[in-house]
């Protein structure tokens, strides 16, 4: 996916001398330019929607998760389509589960692995990048010769490998889909601190007699930060479409009407000829979610890019 | 050249050294260790002792680990619990099968994906441009098995124009000599053989080629952005250089190193979506088999298709490198 691929480039933390700019602050710019692109109000309102829909599950959606109210109305050939039964105003599937219902609990599910698998990620990816940007040297030829052998295998097919072995549950899944993203905030964060190490304010820290540890932590790390929070945005949409890529593969575990967007859409397989609805409505949400985080994440990338922000 | 070659391919050896012992651990890690793997539900504690008595679990790691390795390298990768069948032959089987459905799907996103980029930054604001650039967007975040589903169901169920499963009808008679379907059909003259097998492959390659189609127009329209403003390209306008010479040796092949890139980014994407992809039009490729052996814990198949895709993917990228100074002179490392 183009989130894992791109590379943002680094961000200048500081603005450029001699730069006339009404507000010092770099994030005060970054939201500036952000509030003035109507793709990151897009993607902000999906996001927002998302979030929100996946926090009030338990009280939009007309049915608990797992149940099965419309059980009695399906046929071995029909299933009500959306706008038959006013019950369920998007069908049933094959379990006789409300298909609203399910989709409205699935965001809950999505989100919990995305951000979930995201937060695995960026702490791994944050601690090795950190390590091998912090002290160079063999611990980063050591940590970059790991990232290396991760990367040798493509990222879905990594994530999917691991979860294989770890078992079918969604923990699984989120430590999969994790581990499979560490190489990339590892390589992003090292690179953006390898170049902070070099700068001249970094020097004068050391001249003054201060620490490794204390220069990562309150020069190093907080001025290297921004590509790797734009790549967070990113990969929450990637993490989004494997998540459902894995379930789909029967890698989530739990109960087959387990409501999950991919795990739906492998359900809906067997019924594609007569409720199609079944896979197009899941599939579509996949879509609005992950078209969310990447205008988002796109947005935030083009705010902080420095060779823009100078209009 | 050849040194660059020898030296990157020399560079392979740790890494691929690594993934071994990773793969090793990894089912090492299993709770119950790779007798449980095998034995699956009928797993006792008395039939988990005779497995690991049997197959020498029960030695230390690293005796393990290098007898295992020792086998590698003499192209023993083991033999698949499902089929029983060696992991080397079951692999060789199928991989013709995701090859020439990812060379199908290259081919459509190269093929349709370099001239839109290229017209969408020609008209650079304009509705084109606005279009492939939503397009784009959509086509990165549209899950590959989501599409699949959709073309699936449009083109084989509502319209029955393409077929939805298989690599070749079965009524076909077709002599398959090296087990790329197309390949076979032509060499032995059965071109309605090929035929057939190029229409089965029509959907899966369609549900494969979008997502490295969509990044392909977005890089190849930043790219070719970049370029056309370049100093060099309005010396060329002044001097009177013909259109078709500017777009080609000017812009164009300015352009393409971040293009070929990005391509050479795609192998890896094209394999992972074949696992989706694959399943979805029961494709007996790869792909379809690796996410049955998934799913069935058939480790063996899991730790070699892991390795050998790594080997591929490798190679994928050592020969995009060694395009770059093909297309740009400037690019010869010595």
């Amino acid at each position: 996916m183009s989130a894992a691929e791109a590379i943002p480039t680094v961000p200048v933390p500081e603005g450029d001398a001699g730069q006339p700019r009404r507000s010092g602050s770099f994030w005060g710019d970054v939201l500036r330019r952000l509030r003035r692109n109507p793709a990151a109000w897009i993607g902000a309102v999906v996001v927002s929607l998302f979030v929100l829909v996946a926090l009030l599950a338990p009280v939009l959606a007309p049915y608990p998760e797992l149940a099965t109210p419309g059980a009695g109305l399906r046929l071995p050939t029909y299933l009500p389509g959306p706008g038959e039964v006013p019950d369920f105003p998007l069908g049933i599937d094959r379990f006789g589960g409300d298909v609203l219902s399910k989709l409205i609990w699935g965001a809950q599910a999505s989100l919990l692995i995305g951000v979930a698998s995201t937060f695995f990620g960026l702490l791994g990816g944050m601690v090795l990048g950190a390590l091998a940007g912090a002290f160079g040297g063999w611990v980063d030829t050591l940590i970059m010769r790991v990232v290396d052998i991760l990367l040798s295998v493509p990222h879905l097919l990594l994530a999917v490998s691991i979860a294989a072995v770890l078992g079918r549950t969604p923990l699984a899944v989120m430590i999969a889909i994790g581990v499979a993203q560490v190489p990339i905030f590892a390589r992003l964060l090292r690179s953006s601190m390898l170049q902070q190490r070099g700068s001249d304010y970094v020097l004068a820290a050391r001249t003054l007699g201060l620490g490794t540890g204390r220069i990562t932590m309150t020069h190093l790390l907080p001025n290297s930060v921004g590509p790797v929070i734009v790549q967070a945005t990113l990969t929450l949409a990637t993490a989004v479409i494997d998540a459902a890529a894995l379930s789909f593969l029967g890698l989530g575990g739990g109960r087959p009407e387990t409501a999950e967007w991919g795990r739906m859409l492998t359900y809906a397989q067997a019924e594609l000829a007569i409720a199609p609805w079944l896979a197009f409505l899941p599939g579509i949400c996949i879509m609005i979610a992950a078209l969310g985080f990447t205008l988002l994440g796109e947005a935030l990338r083009e705010a902080m890019d420095p060779r823009t922000r100078k209009r | 050249m050849l040194r660059t070659i020898g030296r990157r391919l020399l560079l392979l050896i740790p890494t691929l050294f690594g993934l071994t012992v990773l793969l090793f651990f990894w089912v090492r890690a299993l709770p119950g260790g790779p007798a449980a793997a095998l034995l699956g539900e009928r797993a006792t504690p008395e039939a988990i002792e005779r497995i690991n008595e049997a197959y020498g679990f029960n030695r230390p790691l690293p005796e393990q680990y290098i007898t295992w390795l020792g086998r590698l390298l003499q192209g023993d990768f083991g033999n698949s619990i499902e089929t029983r069948r060696p992991v080397l032959e079951e692999f060789a089987n199928r991989f013709p099968a995701t090859v020439e459905l990812a060379v199908m799907a290259l081919i459509l996103a190269v093929g349709i994906g370099i001239p839109l980029g290229y017209w969408a930054a020609r008209n650079h604001g304009r509705l084109l441009d606005h279009l492939s650039v939503t397009g784009s967007l959509i086509g990165i975040t549209i899950p590959v098995f989501f599409l699949a589903f959709m073309l699936k169901w449009v083109f084989a169920v509502q319209l029955g124009w393409l077929p939805s499963t298989g690599r070749q009808s079965r009524g076909v008679d077709a002599t398959h000599a090296t087990n790329f379907y197309v390949l076979d059909g032509i060499l032995t003259g059965e071109l309605d053989a090929a035929l057939n097998a190029i229409v089965h492959l029509l959907l899966p390659a369609i549900a494969l080629a979008t997502i490295p189609l969509a990044i392909i127009v977005r890089i190849t329209r930043a790219s070719v952005l970049e370029v056309v403003n370049a100093d060099y390209v309005r010396t060329g306008r002044a001097k009177g250089v013909s259109k078709q010479v500017i777009r080609n040796r000017f812009v164009l092949r300015n352009a393409m190193l971040p293009v070929v890139t990005t391509i050479g980014l795609q192998a890896g994407l094209l394999i992972s979506g074949a696992v989706l992809t694959e399943t979805v039009f029961a494709f007996p490729g790869i792909g379809a088999f690796l996410a049955d052996a998934i799913f069935a814990r058939d480790f063996p198949v899991l730790q070699g298709f892991v390795l050998f895709i790594a080997v591929s993917y490798a190679l994928i990228n050592l020969l995009v490198d060694i395009s770059y100074s093909f297309i740009d002179p400037r690019v010869r490392i010595q």
